[in-house]
């Protein structure tokens, strides 16, 4: 598949996003992602973490501060032209109901224009980028697939007008542990052979391990650290980051450690 | 029945009247409500007050509002087809809104991140999704026109209507069955048609 092997750079310069009422929820907020970059938003629920992610594609305007693209601020374009050249994909997918996946994964190509054959090829190239056997799913309609099935379909509608950014808003969060391990596995080797920046936002300190190749750890709507895996792992910049690695820590101690009780019962 | 059986054409003349009457109040009546419905699921506030309008014009009894229609726009089909839009905007109106508001929160993030324009995602993603509750509010909304229609003969408006009044008039029960009947008739057809609509929408 003939791709853009390169991703954009995003930037984000003193982003802050206060709510009518005066509760801000996120706070000046520097951060530049590479191209290429997989980065990765970890912090616990009402961080700021998504509402730092939708700031990317504007479907949350900053109250201060700017979002720069590859250098150009984001307020300077049309916010839906700035979408289409930016993926999206959610915990709750939002696949379109009354539409097959084919429909689905080539909503936005139609969009954009493109014509029936183009739009054919692409959707049966992205079904088989992430896993679904074209001639099995293309006819298909979301409520006929699994989680796991229904979370690769919008991955690949995402990913289907060749978008140098992708924004994932803790797309594995409902599915089981060994499909979510599967895909984890799918998307980093995906992001390897596309080039995209992904922006992936994550509670989950397994995940963004196994994911990132830097962790920003979003808390209390300021960013705590950011570092690669291992750095933050080993050490930890507050007690904020260290206590939510270092419980995870635990935990997965005792995971590895289980297997070693399960051997040594008679 | 015998009347119905002995003038089977008359029958029919008048019930394809009394059809064109509430297909055309319904197309005119569609137009309107979905706007409408639009604005009572986007701005609630906005909508509260639509459809407490659409209430009280449906609260007002049928005779009384063709009697004021016509003092208004005098005798003929043209004003039954008002009174006929005017009854069907509550049942439509509410039915499109509810549909609207059903659609899933997930579809429409995920419409607006992937750069849906509104325009976009109200005809393809929105509308689709609401099309069975649209249909429901056909279905109901056809039904009763049709009822309501069979009044509409005493503004001389034609359909099935006339020959149940004309069976009034001459104390002939025969025609007064036989205009019921195939009024009936034609509201169970109605329905069995849009359910069936209303089904094949929802499957997709």
């Amino acid at each position: 598949m003939a791709e853009p092997a390169n991703g954009a750079r995003i930037e984000l310069r003193g982003v802050g996003v206060t709510y009518p009422g005066g509760a801000a929820a996120v706070r000046d907020v520097d951060l530049t992602i590479a191209p290429g970059e997989f980065a990765v938003l970890l912090g616990p629920s009402g961080s700021g973490k998504s509402t730092l992610l939708r700031t990317i594609n504007r479907l949350i305007e900053p109250t201060a501060g700017s979002v720069l693209i590859d250098g150009v601020d984001a307020r300077a374009l049309d916010p839906v032209e700035l979408r289409r050249g930016i993926g999206y994909a959610i915990q709750a997918v939002g696949l379109f109901a009354h539409l097959t996946i084919a429909g689905n994964v080539g909503v936005v190509p139609s969009l954009l224009g493109w014509d029936r054959t183009r739009i054919a090829a692409r959707v049966d190239a992205l079904l088989t980028l992430v896993g679904l056997d074209p001639d099995v799913y293309r006819a298909r309609y979301p409520r006929q697939l699994s989680g796991g099935e229904q979370q690769r379909a919008g991955v690949a509608r995402a990913l289907a007008a060749q978008p140098r950014v992708l924004l994932m808003d803790e797309p594995f969060g409902a599915v089981d542990a060994i499909v979510r391990a599967s895909l984890q596995d799918e998307i980093r080797r995906i992001q390897r052979e596309l080039g995209t920046t992904i922006v992936f936002v994550t509670h989950d300190v397994d995940e963004a391990l196994r994911l990132a190749d830097r962790i920003v750890v979003v808390a209390n709507g300021t960013i705590a650290q950011t570092g690669t895996p291992e750095a933050v792992l080993a050490t930890p910049a507050n007690d904020v980051v260290r206590a939510l690695v270092g419980i995870d820590a635990q935990s997965r101690r005792f995971a590895e450690a289980r297997p070693l009780l399960a051997r040594d019962r008679p | 029945m015998s009347f119905l059986l002995a003038h089977p054409g008359l029958v029919a003349a008048r019930a394809g009247e009394h059809a064109a009457l509430v297909l055309v109040s319904l197309a005119i009546a569609l137009a309107i409500a979905l706007p409408l419905g639009v604005l009572v699921a986007r701005r609630p506030r906005a909508g509260a007050v639509v459809l407490g309008v659409l209430n009280a014009i449906y609260t007002v009894p049928s005779l009384a509002l063709l009697a004021i229609l016509v003092a208004l726009f005098g005798l003929g089909a043209p004003t039954a087809v008002v009174a006929l839009v005017a009854y069907a905007q509550m049942i439509l109106v509410r039915n499109i809104a509810e549909g609207l508001r059903g659609v899933s929160p997930a579809a429409l993030d995920a419409a607006d991140g992937l750069g849906f324009t509104p325009r976009d995602r109200l005809l393809r993603v929105e509308l689709p999704l609401a099309l069975p509750a649209i249909f429901g509010g056909i279905r109901i909304a056809t039904v009763a026109l049709i009822g309501l229609a069979t009044v509409a003969a005493w503004i001389d408006a034609g359909g099935l209507g006339s020959i149940v009044f004309e069976g009034l008039h001459q104390d002939d029960a025969a025609k007064i069955v036989a205009g019921s009947v195939a009024a009936m008739a034609l509201a169970l057809a109605a329905d069995v048609l849009l359910r069936f609509a209303e089904r094949a929408s929802a499957r997709a």
